[in-house]
């Protein structure tokens, strides 16, 4: 059904079902918005998007108003204009306007619109509240006096994450985004996704940064820097430095990490392959026995925390396996370190992560080794495009190189883990060739290829049919939990990713990307299935040598050792 | 405290959301206030996040979060006491007391309340303290009655 409008004097027909702004976005009439962010409900919470419909006294936002028939709107006359002026200096009358020295300088969405409606000048002075910094989280910081109470993060971590952490505290011009009694992030229940980092329009929430802590670990020469970055990352990085979204540049990563002075050069990847091995075999063991089904996956660090506070009764159903990242920690200081004569003392293991909870996973207290971590410091995707900028390395011109081995041997089945669906594809390929002893005859298998949301799925393995189930996003998942908390789930495997799409659309990603973007990174890792020869987790070479040298086999006595971990549940404030 | 709580909310078994308010009010004419605890339970009797809980309590005047003084300190802020100085009464109390509104003193004595409006225009400014009312009140005069209080 459609609706004739007339927008700035042209005739346009729109749905009758739609809002004003979607109207004219379909139509390529661009308004401002700030608090409005597409997939979620809208809140008309900072009226920038206003416009003027004739016959209405006030201006309407466009974001939260339907369309109508017949209306005539105005989208930039002066009116409008200088409504939306005044609203964005009143907005930026209690700003810090600290931007030279704030995460989002340059890249902030409030930025952006002092340039787009021309402010140039501080009309406006309103009075500035005192805010606390809270850096009480390893993974995200919160710094209430850049806040513009747009909103989206509460809606954000209540609607797609279904986590609720924060929300609107107190009233009028003493509103604040906090948290359950005002606690501090550590005490509430976020599980630190970095999903509100991600739409945050400004620097009100970002990420902690561990950079300096790696630039410290850089200029010491006494100790070893080990460097690994997770599979999504070489597929993102490249939208940083204006590359077409999806690029891979793995090669380009090495030369320019190299560059930087980092010793050894891997890839997480490699963690994720044995991953792959430890994962399948529990699986193998737990499909023979029929005992702790459905398995759940235990990649995703956010989803742990979730389950660790949400639904801590479930916790023995999840592999025991630790991350692809704490994996390779633990291998890098456990096998490698020893192998190469290094003292594990003296090595400084550094991981780029597309991700703000590996942060926080890096720091458990079950993830060391003699009081040694696994993993020193996490940086994101966003924190190695500021490395790479600081070492002046151009990345249009540097030479593609190789990873150091043996840890930077990898097999596309290990890559796939940057996509939703992609670790249990990965974990399929090596089950089937642990339960049947051959190799699946096609190892892609399109149905778990997830964009999102849930799905369930049904997989051939020799005479078995398996079944998996596919998450990502944790608001699809608490009816889930629920019913297979009631044992009413028959279903073998559960793949869990906090952020919508999987790691390759996690907190640490570039901002600003856009679906089609994310769908690209996606596409790129299946594309690097296609290509690569070494397509099953059990068939890299240096994983099989490894096992050799140092853990006899997957699941043996030294791998629960060195590669499994537990899980307790965690009282914080829900 | 947990028991209480838990007995309180046995009257809203099949209650909803939408009996957040009544709730709250009742657990907070109970206890005194919101303690954390209430607003955790609350959160689990209804399966309500507590942020949303918490930020539904703190957008009203009414709820507090630390128990009462001794003295529970009421100060009106209508029009009538406004004018005639309610922000300076305040602002002693807040000195005298070390306290600021919602507070509540370390030693448990005293705590502080802005009131909308108690209904004692014809005396502002006024405030009530454990419900019994001062008004026409001067700095000379504020500092008395809380010395006096001080001394009981």
């Amino acid at each position: 059904m459609q609706l004739n409008i007339e927008v700035n004097g042209k005739e346009l027909q729109v749905r009758r079902d739609e809002t004003i702004l979607s109207a004219l976005l379909r139509n390529g009439i661009r308004v401002p918005t700030l608090c409005s962010i597409k997939g979620l409900s809208p809140n008309g919470a900072c009226r920038i998007c206003v416009v003027e419909v004739e016959g209405k006294a006030g201006l309407v936002p466009s974001c939260s108003h339907p369309v109508e028939e017949g209306m005539k709107i105005k989208t930039h006359s002066p009116r409008v204009v200088k409504a939306r002026r005044t609203i964005l200096e009143l907005l930026l009358s209690n700003h810090p306007d600290d931007c030279l020295y704030c995460e989002r300088n340059e890249n902030c969405e409030l930025q952006d619109l002092a340039v787009e409606l021309n402010i140039r000048e501080r009309r406006i002075s309103g009075k500035k509240g005192k805010h606390r910094l809270d850096l009480s989280s390893p993974g995200v910081v919160r710094d209430p006096a850049k806040c513009i109470l747009c909103g989206r993060c509460i809606r954000i971590c209540d609607e797609v994450q279904g986590v609720s952490t924060l929300e609107f505290v107190n009233r009028g011009s003493r509103t604040v985004v906090g948290t359950a009694m005002n606690r501090d992030l550590n005490f509430s229940s976020c599980i630190s996704c970095g999903q509100c980092v991600m739409v945050c329009p400004t620097g009100a929430l970002h990420e902690r940064s561990n950079l300096d802590d790696v630039l410290d670990a850089l200029n010491n020469p006494h100790q070893k820097v080990v460097v690994q970055y997770g599979p999504s990352v070489s597929v993102s990085l490249a939208e940083e430095f204006g590359i077409k979204a999806g690029k891979d540049i793995n090669g380009v990563i090495n030369a320019a990490l190299r560059k930087m002075g980092f010793s050894y050069i891997f890839d997480t990847t490699f963690g994720a392959d044995v991953a792959i091995l430890e994962s399948a075999m529990g699986l193998k063991k737990r499909i023979e026995t029929n005992q702790f089904l459905p398995m759940f996956s235990s990649c995703c660090p956010a989803w742990i925390k979730y389950a660790e506070q949400f639904k801590p009764e479930i916790l023995p159903l999840i592999s025991t396996c630790k991350s692809p990242q704490q994996i390779m920690g633990s291998i890098i200081k456990s096998f490698f370190a020893p192998a190469e004569g290094i003292n594990p003392n003296g090595i400084y293991s550094v991981a780029i992560m597309p991700c703000v909870a590996k942060k926080f996973e890096a720091q458990r207290e079950e993830m060391t080794q003699k009081a040694i971590s696994d993993v020193d410091a996490v940086i994101t995707t966003r924190e190695l495009a500021r490395l790479i900028r600081l070492y002046g390395i151009d990345i249009h011109s540097i030479e593609p190189q190789q990873p150091d081995s043996p840890l930077g041997m990898r097999s596309s089945a290990g890559k796939l883990f940057g996509a939703s669906g992609g670790a249990t594809e990965g974990i399929f390929r090596t089950l089937h060739y642990y339960i049947t002893g051959k190799e699946m005859q096609q190892p892609k298998i399109a149905d778990l290829r997830s964009n999102g949301g849930i799905k369930e799925v049904e997989v051939k393995i020799g005479n078995k049919k398996l079944t998996a189930i596919l998450v990502s996003g944790m608001g699809n998942l608490r009816a889930l939990l629920d019913s297979v908390a009631a044992g009413e789930i028959k279903a073998h495997f559960i793949e869990v990713m906090a952020c919508p799409g999987g790691c390759v659309n996690g907190g640490g990603q570039p901002f600003g990307s856009s679906e089609k973007d994310v769908k690209a990174r996606t596409k790129s890792i299946y594309e690097i299935d296609e290509v690569e020869t070494i397509k099953v987790a059990h068939k890299n070479p240096m994983v099989t040598d490894m096992y050799e040298r140092f853990l006899e086999a997957p699941g043996s006595d030294l791998s629960k050792k060195y590669l499994h971990t537990r899980y307790t549940k965690r009282d914080v404030l829900m | 405290m947990r028991s209480r709580i838990e007995s309180l909310l046995e009257n809203y078994t099949h209650s909803k959301r939408d009996s957040l308010i009544p709730i709250l009010q009742q657990i907070q004419d109970d206890l005194g206030y919101l303690s954390e605890e209430a607003v955790v339970l609350v959160g689990k009797h209804l399966s309500m996040p507590t942020s949303q809980i918490y930020g539904l309590a703190t957008f009203y005047n009414q709820f507090r979060f630390e128990p009462k003084g001794k003295y529970h300190v009421q100060v009106c802020h209508g029009t009538a006491c406004h004018v005639l100085g309610a922000q300076s009464i305040l602002s002693l109390l807040e000195k005298m007391l070390k306290i600021k509104e919602g507070q509540t003193s370390r030693d448990g004595q005293f705590s502080l309340q802005v009131m909308s409006c108690i209904g004692a225009c014809a005396h502002a400014p006024a405030i009530a303290i454990n419900g019994k009312f001062y008004g026409k009140l001067t700095q000379e005069r504020l500092k008395e009655v809380i010395e006096e209080l001080r001394q009981q």
